[in-house]
């Protein structure tokens, strides 16, 4: 009895369409392989930081696979419910790909604009991580392009008298002078387009975390805690055009984020007795093992009978607008058990099995953008060509090895096509890419 | 004429009329759309309809939804009126008044306000409120729209009425546009509080789906299969609201 997964058990379960994750900078470093002069500029220089920072130069490659992963399954997510959507954590446990994502976004943009702040000073910083909130913005409205595409076609093609309630949804198109400059104003974002105007928020404000960070980082930690701990008590939100509100809350998602700025500035370091004690390990496996029951009952809910109503009634709903803290404890759990279990020189992530992934997680912006254009035209041709389950699948592989195939040419474009270009004007351009993807 | 293009002509007017012979046949057999039992049992009861048919009272019901609770220009097509039929074939005894009050493009809130006033005029034993579609197309806050359902369900059970909740239809077509899951959880979540029988049309069409019984993802025009689609779902909400009350196995036996 394993279908229906999203819609099976009440409350918890979130809005599918949401499931989506965030996009990051692509990760900090440069890959060692091909360490370029200015890196070893950037590391001399970073050699004195008040916080500490992963030894420069040195790309962390787990964050590049799990990002990778993440824009996978949030990919397949936004899809129609498939055999792959089976292998999508959420399925598993009350966290999915989006804390991942939200995480690694925080950990890497710390890691390299906190990098910039020291070498370059707060003007220079933020300068930058303003050319990168501009780009993510510029993606968003690409991406709202594409939809309003692709809604045009469908309220023109489909009238099934069955659906003519839900066709109201195209009404918005009547009205184009408001809906598109709500959508500019990042107020009116069609269902799966909620993450990068998160995004796009956090981003906003890195300047602020990092000049927090870089004088006490604990309690920039602290104060991210506390606005999360009064958006709960006071219940803020930001509205959204035509009604309703943010999907992402941002007061509430910003924990995340700033977590993993805070785990990249050091933090990461001082926890490590934490993570390598074994009481951590079995707490953490408790509660992953807890939620997975949990989440059983939602996909068979034969099985609901053997939920205590009191807890039931504690716990739900879990929600996925606010970041409940139930999910992110799932994912601190699962990020424990991760860093214990794969050591940063892990032999398999150099391998080419899992080239693929780390392709993918290195260039997030492109890829995620990609990601939900294919969900869209996976859609469409689900849609228009029809098919069964097999074709649902194959159209997963298919968007799958596309976003590989993209993001192994992008990366052929910074190693070998723009080599070409002149001398000086490519050590500046690295530079900056830093939070790019170089 | 050359050669070749005799056959073209026979191999087309073939293919034309296979379908065409199909679909005769499915409009003389009923639908095959199965609903498996898991979606159509519930541990909510409804006491007042039960009561009503043992005591061969009139069994009054009042279906009160937005636009997917009819088709346009074949009401009589639509799941209300089918499941009129059904119930009159299986409770022979008991007389069903059915009558149905749309609120086209209103929000849970919106049809709240009315909803007293409706059922001190009808005086229903059973309202089937079906209700989210709008809530979810407006993007309402899914905790308003809870607020919403809890209220008028609570207004309804206080007015002396049994409730079945009728939740959105499955429509993978706008799925891109629509994001349901939070008004699917959110109306679980009250039908749980209060005690009442939630009809998941949502997995059932998504059932029919997946199983292959209609292609929901059509392009068709015509009111052909939503007629089908809504035949199905009034037999299988008469199925749901008598296994609800708990009439079944009684007037089987």
């Amino acid at each position: 009895m394993l279908s229906f997964p999203d819609s099976a058990r009440a409350k918890a379960q979130l809005p599918k369409r949401c499931q989506m994750s965030s996009i990051a900078d692509p990760v900090a470093g440069t890959p060692r392989s091909d360490a370029k002069a200015s890196d070893a500029k950037a590391a001399a220089a970073s050699s004195a930081p008040a916080i500490a920072f992963p030894v420069a130069g040195e790309r962390e490659l787990r964050l590049d696979l799990f990002r990778g992963m993440a824009l996978w399954l949030i990919f397949i997510d936004h899809l129609p419910t498939n055999i792959l959507t089976w292998f999508t954590i959420r399925n598993y446990g009350f966290s999915d790909a989006t804390e991942i994502f939200i995480f690694i976004s925080g950990y890497t943009a710390a890691f390299v604009y906190g990098r910039a702040m020291l070498e370059a000073g707060f003007v220079v910083a933020t300068a930058r991580i303003m050319r990168r909130v501009w780009q993510i913005y510029v993606a968003h409205v690409f991406l709202f392009t594409i939809f309003l595409a692709e809604i045009s076609y469908v309220a023109t093609r489909f009238e099934n008298p069955l659906y003519s309630e839900e066709m109201g949804i195209m009404d918005f198109l009547k009205q184009p002078d408001v809906t598109i400059v709500q959508a500019l104003l990042l107020r009116f974002r069609p269902v799966n387009m909620d993450v990068l105007p998160l995004y796009i928020v956090l981003m906003l404000f890195l300047p602020i975390i990092l000049w927090l960070m870089k004088w006490r980082a604990d309690v920039a930690l602290g104060l991210s805690v506390l606005l999360y701990a009064l958006t709960w008590h006071f219940d803020w939100y930001l509205t959204a055009y035509p009604s309703g509100f943010w999907i992402f809350n941002p007061f509430c998602w910003q924990l995340l984020f700033v977590f993993g700025a805070w785990c990249a500035l050091g933090g990461a370091q001082r926890m490590s007795r934490i993570l390598s004690s074994p009481v951590t390990m079995w707490i953490c496996i408790t509660y992953l093992v807890a939620a997975f029951f949990v989440t059983l009952t939602w996909h068979i809910p034969q099985l609901s009978f053997l939920m205590p109503k009191r807890i039931e009634q504690w716990m739900y709903p879990i929600t996925k607008t606010d970041l409940d803290v139930l999910r992110f404890a799932h994912f601190l759990a699962l990020a424990a058990l991760t860093v214990r279990f794969l050591p940063k020189d892990w032999s398999g992530l150099k391998s080419r099995w899992l080239r693929p992934l780390i392709l993918c997680g290195q260039h997030s912006l492109e890829i995620f953008c990609l990601g939900v254009f294919l969900a869209f035209a996976g859609h469409f041709v689900l849609a228009e060509v029809g098919g069964g389950a097999l074709t649902h699948a194959l159209v997963s592989l298919a968007g799958i090895l596309i976003m590989w195939g993209m993001a192994w040419v992008i990366s052929w474009y910074k190693h070998s096509a723009d080599k070409g270009a002149s001398k000086t004007k490519s050590t500046a351009i690295n530079a900056d890419m830093a939070g790019g993807s170089a | 004429m050359r050669p070749g293009s005799g056959t073209v002509l026979v191999l087309a007017l073939l293919a034309g009329l296979a379908p065409a012979g199909l679909a005769r046949a499915q409009d003389a057999a009923p639908q095959a759309c199965e609903v498996p039992p898991y979606l159509l049992s519930t541990e909510s009861t409804l006491p007042k309809v039960a009561e009503a048919v043992k005591n061969a009272r009139p069994l009054t019901v009042l279906v009160v939804g937005s636009r997917s609770s009819t088709i346009l220009s074949s009401e009589n097509s639509a799941y209300p009126a089918r499941l009129q039929a059904a119930l009159k074939e299986k409770l022979p005894s008991t007389p069903i008044n059915l009558s149905v009050e749309l609120h086209t493009g209103k929000t849970a809130e919106e049809v709240d306000a009315g909803l007293v006033k409706l059922v001190e005029a009808k005086r229903p034993t059973l309202v089937i409120w079906q209700t989210g579609t709008v809530d979810a197309m407006r993007s309402v806050d899914p905790d308003d729209f809870r607020g919403a359902v809890d209220e008028g369900v609570a207004a309804l059970q206080n007015a002396g009425a049994d409730v079945v909740l009728v939740n959105l239809q499955y429509s993978p077509r706008t799925e891109t546009m629509i994001s349901a899951p939070p008004y699917l959880d959110n109306m679980r979540v009250v039908a749980q509080q209060h005690n009442v029988p939630l009809f998941d049309r949502f997995a059932i069409m998504r059932h029919w789906n997946d199983a292959g019984d209609f292609d929901l993802f059509s392009t068709f025009h015509g009111t052909d299969m939503a007629k089908r689609v809504h035949a199905c779902l009034g037999r299988a909400l008469s199925k749901f609201v008598l296994d609800a009350a708990r009439l079944d196995q009684a007037q089987q036996n």
